[in-house]
């Protein structure tokens, strides 16, 4: 990674969502802080999850949230935009090798989640008290689940040809996944079926590693969800390597 | 070593399509080469093969020795390709662009040279506008300066001038000219033939993926071109001049090899009984050689190829 392209693209990325941070970041708090003041208002008098008041327990799942689903749309429009576009020819001219293509994109992905998860943080961590048991796990979990889904994001901002179909992946897979993550529950509260469902879902280990971090309980052991987490991140990323390096889509 | 540009037995299928078929090419440095054909001949794709953009199924293509695939870096850095398409990045302005482009080549503190390049573009006004603000004119001087930001000796133009205005074409070509005069190589396709006749010393024709012509550009005029006795007359020509003259809209274009042919060529028109209504000597012209090569004439291309090989 010694070569200047790499920072250059890294770079250039962090630019272009923070040039239009009122869609790329406040509007993802914006939704998140909605979520959070219908939610608490209709189930915090009912609902406690593992000793927390139901707002404590949904701020966590609010933020993870958050930083997966700014992740996925960082890569992915980026590339979409920049592939129907034409624009692409400027970072596929110079000499970027496709490692570093990679890592740029998955990187600054990871910086645009980052910094969303930071605002819905500070924007709702004033509706209930919060407490940082471990607070390793949160960056550990925030840092791969951002680069699993900045990953996916580059899978479908290569594969999707027009805009209709990245949408199609975003809101045939991404939400779903993330929504039935247990985000706005424990899987705990779910009959049996639906638990075993759920613990298929990778979203699951990484929301809920995330809120170990926060409360120091969870759903599953926070080392399963780090070996889950962790060897999708492998997965995903040798076969995104594999794409890249063999031009699929952008070189013909 | 003097060679800018090496194709060797290049090939590439896209589907049912044989883009490219079996291209041999070499452009020593220095030259200023022009790449012509029709559309869909098989120039764009022997260009982004060049760059990188699109890999062939056989062959192989270096830049100033480097193979673009196995030895890219240095390719890469060495090649300045200005793309056919307008394209831009809407989020950064003229001078951000060519910042971040310069950063792609792992090039810091450029401003010198990309004032240099905006000055001599005629950019430099347009240096802090968004890139949405531009027209389409000064869109493609920002294509022609993002290819030139890391100094690259060989620089191809991909139909630069393809629907710009006559200002912008004579400030490119004043701007490429002194780059070539410099010392850098330069590849041009376009569709203005003049243009490639006034600039390119020497010159391929691609059809149908294959190079069916390739000389120095005073080589191909004087084999496939000629001067030409063009007139109008409300006579009836006689057969024997007609033979080897063409019509077009009441013209009649008859070629001469020399000057002397031209008075008996008149004689023997008179001697007819055609009373001529105006007249003029045509030059020999690119436009002439590219329509012959393209329509075939088989005898003269088939040793053409030969002489390829």
């Amino acid at each position: 990674m010694s070569h200047g392209g790499f920072s250059t693209l890294f770079h250039k990325e962090v630019l272009r969502f923070w040039k239009v941070a009122s869609q790329t970041v406040a509007a993802p708090v914006l939704t998140a802080l909605l979520y959070l003041l219908i939610f608490s208002h209709v189930l915090e008098d009912h609902v406690r999850v593992h000793g927390v008041t139901y707002t404590a327990f949904l701020i966590p799942g609010l933020v993870m949230m958050a930083v997966l689903q700014n992740a996925f749309a960082n890569s992915s429009s980026s590339l979409i935009q920049s592939r129907v576009t034409g624009n692409i020819v400027f970072v596929l001219l110079p000499p970027i090798s496709y490692l570093e293509f990679f890592v740029a994109y998955v990187l600054a992905s990871v910086v645009r989640g980052f910094v969303v998860g930071t605002g819905v943080l500070l924007a709702t961590c004033w509706f209930a008290p919060l407490t940082f048991a471990a607070p390793w796990w949160i960056v550990v979990f925030a840092l791969l689940g951002g680069a699993i889904l900045g990953s996916l994001g580059v899978i479908a901002g290569i594969w999707a040809d027009k805009f209709d179909e990245l949408a199609a992946f975003q809101n045939f897979l991404i939400m779903p996944l993330t929504f039935l993550s247990g985000v706005f529950y424990s899987i705990n509260s779910l009959p049996p079926f639906w638990q075993q469902v759920s613990r298929w879902n990778p979203v699951f280990y990484m929301i809920d590693g995330f809120r170990h971090g926060f409360f120091g309980v969870s759903d599953a052991s926070p080392w399963l969800s780090l070996t889950v987490v962790g060897a999708c991140l492998a997965l995903l990323t040798a076969f995104t390597l594999n794409l890249l390096k063999r031009g699929y889509k952008l070189r013909a | 070593m003097s060679t800018a540009i090496r194709i060797q037995q290049v090939s590439k299928r896209f589907g049912g399509t044989q883009a490219l078929d079996r291209i041999d090419l070499e452009v020593e440095q220095g030259e200023f080469f022009g790449l012509l054909g029709p559309n869909g001949a098989g120039k764009t794709t022997l260009i982004s093969a060049l760059a990188g953009l699109v890999r062939v199924d056989a062959g192989s293509l270096a830049v100033m020795g480097h193979d673009v695939q196995s030895d890219y870096r240095a390719a890469r850095r060495q090649l300045g390709v200005v793309p056919q398409e307008l394209v831009f990045d809407p989020f950064f302005t003229v001078r951000e662009s060519l910042t971040i482009q310069s950063g792609y080549f792992g090039i810091r503190d450029n401003d010198d040279w990309i004032d240099e390049i905006l000055e001599n573009l005629g950019l430099a006004p347009k240096a802090d506008a968004n890139m949405r603000m531009l027209s389409g004119g000064m869109k493609r001087r920002v294509l022609v300066a993002q290819a030139l930001v890391h100094r690259p000796p060989v620089i191809v133009l991909d139909e630069p001038t393809a629907g710009v205005d006559v200002e912008l074409r004579q400030t490119l070509w004043a701007f490429i000219r002194r780059l070539n005069e410099a010392g850098h190589t330069i590849v041009l396709t376009t569709h203005y033939l003049e243009e490639a006749e006034n600039l390119c010393t020497r010159i391929a024709m691609l059809k149908a993926g294959r190079v069916v012509a390739l000389d120095a550009t005073e080589n191909l005029l004087r084999r496939f071109s000629a001067h030409s006795l063009r007139l109008r007359t409300g006579g009836v020509m006689p057969e024997q001049l007609t033979r080897n003259a063409a019509e077009n809209g009441g013209w009649w274009s008859m070629p001469f090899d020399g000057f002397d042919e031209v008075e008996p060529l008149l004689a023997k028109i008179r001697a007819a009984g055609c009373g001529i209504d105006d007249l003029e000597i045509g030059k020999p012209d690119l436009e002439e050689v590219f329509v012959r090569v393209m329509q075939g004439q088989p005898a003269e291309t088939n040793e053409l190829n030969a002489e390829l090989r």
